[in-house]
């Protein structure tokens, strides 16, 4: 069978037509194709084709034709819906085309049609309406911004909701999606474990441990450190729940945050007990409840990854992987040289929530620790540039990010803040993170290493020795490579930890000694 | 789309923000691509969101699908006072929102002293200006006669105009001969040799080209211009191809004419020699297309955008009958010998109606002969080009532009996507001196003025704006009524 089509006055180059032709031929598997202008000479090929001088006559030189032959109907339909989007310069490689960079979402979309997340890092006050143009155009959305208002945050997330979409953040510093790492995430391989987390470098510090693990992550959803206010109620933790449960890949769930409002707390706490998968709950500084079934609760990150890991493979929910023994026979090394009045810890951290978790570790042994995240105000440091007693900073914190950019990016602050604390003589040890990954400095521990090696200098000069702790918070595939980052550390004197709960554990026993020995 | 859908997929991702985020993904092997973002334009922040009692979208579905399907064919030539809706003897017609003969620039002014001078309305120069300035003479945008006239634009009576049809809506449009280059009216020029060129249009070359239209019948110029997009052209400042297509359609009747063959051979080689001949076609053509879409309700689409060398001024589709202007800017460009910006008249013309029908600078990636104008490379005309795309409604299913993969030029500016992205259209223009009579002296790239857009805004949302309760007016509008106050 065949059909003629025939577009009045509308002009097309002839050699782009052939072109066509060709394409369509061999694109909708026609027997024959013809896209032409109705010149004199393209007619008489048409009544060769076999159509008839009456459905040929009337059509002029401006007037387009497309004529098909084939089989079937279903061919000869296909061709035709061919022939539209060909003729439209879709099915066309614009030629210098590719290096436009567009200005705006809608444009982007229509370069990348496929698109399925926007990604926003643009500034807080217009970030919210891009993220709302995206969710509209159906794109999942993860908002790096932060300064975006609440009642903001809220109106996206139901909106998010109501199309099945993610909206993750705003604040949100990373996820891994697919397998491929957002913002601030590590190279880590593809697994059975979810993670919902309120937290970026929760996320990071989990993600990495399961890695060690010998396991893998399915998807990580950053949902920004608001959700689980009272304010937002747990939208997107819920829809992150949702989306791992109905996932056929995942098969723990993990979820972390600080600890939530307690009525968030405990619908979330409910949703992931009746979502039909094993989960792990890390509200972190907060003391865990006891484990309901394949539910199980803890206080400490790595201890989350152990677990899920455990879940996983069927294995009964052990102990974290900490030798205690090596603990205290390294805390003994460290203090062997010490001096009298050396008492003290010094946290200097990149990861807030690495820095929460260090605080809520030691100060249930080692009394109070300052900080200047601290959520009591009895234990704020007056001063955030000035350590006293215990002390953890946060040095990622707007206090210390205002015009500057973040520490994991750029070392040089806390190299800084390393040589003031070397220079008090009640300072016993440095508890260092290093967070690698996409998105951190490209050699944070080459960056580290110098500011450690003339802290431990100075303090030998005094006649002491400066203990340095760090954790490293990344992976083999990171592209800093870790143990590129832990023989630089090893190098000066470091001593580098598989996490921080186990880095603030070392840290712990060193101030135990210290006080046995004082 | 749902969050499982998500995780069965690969990732592609648009990158709004920071470029690290983007070059990470790119390493990980995920298409992406980077938005180079702009802030909206400042006071303009949210008004796409604005709520409105009409559906804008739709509105600028229906306005643009009317310009798309516009088909303007050539069907004749006449004179302005016998074709023109509205024309007398004593109305002069000119480009551009309305202007007094007090706040006329140069060019204008001298025009509109070339048209009293050949229509013998006075006797000289002197007697001229008086007669404008008296109020004897009634000036009027040719927009609002369903007319266009490139630079100064002036129309009078006795001039032979173009006539130009919408086959698919019926609606016409005019426009004067295009009278060549140097000392012409349309640059304020009034000279004795000018006024004789003016004659010599009207009482030959017109009726000759009547004649040879009654032979030819219609002819179809939304094809026409199809062709000439694929030879180069780009219909504002490049219409050689154009000029030479009509002149092969036209030559065949015309020499069968019963006119002395030196006057076919002068017409002829008048059409000839001037490139821009075609210019006074592809403007009428824009014209009554765009004019198809005048008066949709609640669309956004700009149906105008014009010029009379000292105000610029736009029309949308939704606000029949209102102009909303603000000062000409400096045409940036390159200058012929001997000529800088300092001798520039401000922008002028209505031949902006090209670039709000998807021609000129909309087409500039068609033309590369011409990307000197535009910054110096085809690159430069491709992104200019693609840059439109995204303060357009659509692209057109006529016009295809070969060097983007014969993708259709950019058609229908709406008011909010040039707000809310920053991105001003680009206008390709010839650049008149500033005193009457010395002629064109470069061409280059405008942008109109911003406070058009704002003030057109800030009117669509009087008109359109949903009624709240009490009188409160969101936030977004209040701060556009002080931007613009």
């Amino acid at each position: 069978m065949q059909q003629l089509l025939v577009k009045k006055d509308q002009y097309r180059d002839s050699v782009s037509l052939m072109q066509i032709s060709l394409e369509l031929k061999e694109g909708a598997g026609l027997e024959e194709a013809f896209v032409a202008m109705g010149a004199p000479a393209n007619l008489e090929i048409l009544e060769v084709m076999g159509f008839s001088k009456d459905l040929l006559s009337g059509i002029g030189l401006n007037d387009l034709l497309i004529a098909l032959k084939a089989d079937q109907t279903a061919a000869i339909e296909k061709g035709l819906a061919l022939a539209a989007s060909l003729l439209e310069g879709k099915g066309a490689r614009p030629d210098g085309g590719e290096t436009y960079r567009p200005h705006t979402l809608e444009q982007a979309l229509r370069q990348l049609p496929q698109a399925n997340l926007a990604l926003i890092s643009n500034p807080g006050p217009y970030a919210s309406g891009e993220a709302r143009r995206a969710l509209e155009k159906g794109l999942h959305v993860m908002i790096f911004s932060d300064n975006v208002p609440l009642e903001e945050e809220i109106a996206l997330k139901k909106l998010a909701q109501q199309r099945g979409l993610l909206l993750m953040g705003p604040d949100c510093g990373t996820a891994l999606i697919n397998g491929r790492p957002l913002c601030f995430a590590n190279v880590v391989p593809s697994g059975a474990i979810g993670i919902v987390g309120a937290s970026g470098t929760g996320i990071q510090e989990v993600s990495c441990a399961i890695a060690r693990l010998g396991e893998g992550v399915s998807q990580a959803i950053g949902t920004g450190g608001r959700d689980l206010s009272r304010e937002v109620g747990g939208l997107m933790v819920a829809e992150g729940i949702k989306g791992l449960a109905g996932d056929v890949q995942t098969r723990v769930i993990v979820v972390i945050s600080k600890p939530p409002a307690p009525e968030v707390a405990d619908k979330i706490i409910a949703q992931l007990a009746a979502c039909g998968k094993p989960g792990v709950v890390c509200f972190i500084g907060s003391p865990p409840q006891s484990s309901q079934g394949t539910l199980c609760f803890t206080e400490s990150l790595a201890m989350a990854a152990s677990l899920a890991v455990a879940l996983q493979r069927g294995e009964a929910p052990g102990q974290l992987l900490q030798d205690d023994e090596r603990l205290k026979q390294i805390a003994a090394e460290e203090t062997a040289a010490m001096s009298e009045g050396q008492l003290f810890l010094r946290g200097l951290y990149t990861g807030g929530t690495l820095a929460d978790e260090a605080i809520y570790l030691l100060e249930k042994s080692v009394g109070a620790v300052y900080s200047n995240i601290h959520k009591e105000k009895e234990f704020q440091l007056p001063d955030p540039t000035r350590s006293q007693g215990n002390t953890i900073i946060d040095l990622g914190d707007d206090y210390f990010t205002q015009g500057k950019p973040h520490p994991m990016i750029d070392p040089s602050s806390r190299a800084g803040r390393i040589a003031e604390e070397a220079d008090d003589p009640e300072v016993a040890v440095l508890l260092l993170d290093l967070v690698l990954g996409y998105g951190s400095h490209p050699d944070p521990a080459g960056a580290l290493a110098p500011a450690v090696a003339e802290a431990k200098e100075t303090v030998r000069a005094r006649g002491g020795h400066l203990a340095v702790i760090a954790s490293i918070t990344g992976t083999a595939g990171d592209p800093q490579g870790f143990q590129r980052q832990r023989e630089t550390l090893e190098r000066v004197g470091c001593r580098v930890m598989v996490s921080n709960w186990e880095a603030a554990t070392l840290a712990e026993r060193i101030l135990q000694c210290r006080r046995v020995r004082s | 789309m749902s969050v499982t859908e998500l995780f069965g997929k690969p990732l592609e991702v648009i990158n709004i923000g920071l470029e690290t985020f983007a070059r990470n993904l790119q390493q990980e092997g995920v298409p992406v691509i980077q938005v180079d973002w702009r802030p909206p334009v400042a006071g303009a922040e949210g008004v796409g969101e604005a709520p409105l009692r009409i559906d804008r979208e739709g509105a600028n579905r229906e306005a643009v699908d009317r310009l798309l399907r516009g088909q303007p064919l050539l069907t004749g030539v006449s004179t302005a006072g016998e074709v023109i809706p509205g024309m007398r003897k004593d109305l002069f017609l000119h480009a551009g929102p309305p202007i007094s003969w007090e706040r006329m620039c140069g060019p204008m002014r001298g025009a509109v002293i070339g048209g009293i001078l050949f229509e013998g309305l006075a006797a000289n120069e002197e007697e001229a200006e008086h007669l404008a300035a008296s109020g004897a003479i009634a000036f009027e945008p040719c927009h609002e006669h369903e007319a266009v006239g490139p630079m100064a634009g002036v129309t009078t009576w006795s001039m032979p105009v173009w006539v130009v049809e919408n086959r698919t809506f019926g609606n016409r449009a005019y426009c004067t001969l295009n009278e060549g280059l140097g000392k012409v009216l349309r640059y304020g020029a009034y000279a004795p040799p000018v006024i004789e060129h003016l004659r010599w249009m009207a009482e030959e070359l017109g009726p000759i080209l009547a004649l040879t239209m009654e032979r030819h019948g219609p002819l179809d110029l939304r094809v026409l211009i199809a062709q000439a997009l694929q030879m180069g052209d780009e219909g504002h400042n490049r219409n050689r191809a154009g000029t030479s297509l009509l002149i092969r359609e036209l030559a065949p009747e015309l020499v069968r004419l019963k006119v002395k063959r030196k006057k076919l051979s002068e017409a002829l080689r008048f059409l000839h020699s001037n490139d821009h001949t075609f210019l006074n076609l592809s403007m009428p053509s824009a014209k009554c297309m765009l004019e198809a879409a005048n008066g949709v309700e609640g669309s956004s689409m700009l149906v105008t955008m014009a010029r009379n060398g000292t105000d610029f001024g736009i029309r949308i589709a939704g606000l029949p009958g209102r102009w909303f202007t603000a000062p000409a800017n400096l045409v940036r460009g390159l200058y012929f010998p001997g000529y800088s910006e300092l001798d520039a008249a401000l922008d002028i013309g209505d031949s902006a109606i090209t670039e709000t029908a998807g021609l000129g600078g909309f087409a500039m990636a068609a033309a590369p002969a011409i990307v000197q104008f535009v910054g110096g490379t085809p690159q430069d005309a491709l992104r200019l080009t693609q840059e439109m795309y995204e303060i357009t409604l659509a692209e057109s299913q006529s016009w295809q532009i070969p060097n983007l993969g014969f993708r259709g030029t950019p058609s229908g500016i709406d008011l909010f996507r040039v707000l809310t992205s920053g991105i001003l259209p680009s206008i390709n223009t010839g650049i008149a001196h500033k005193n009457p009579g010395v002629g064109m002296i470069g061409a280059g790239l405008v942008q109109p003025p911003l406070a058009c857009f704002q003030s057109a805004c800030q009117a669509y949302l009087q008109q359109y704006a949903a009624t709240l309760s009490g009188n409160e007016i969101p936030n977004e509008q209040r701060r556009m009524n002080n931007e613009t106050d």
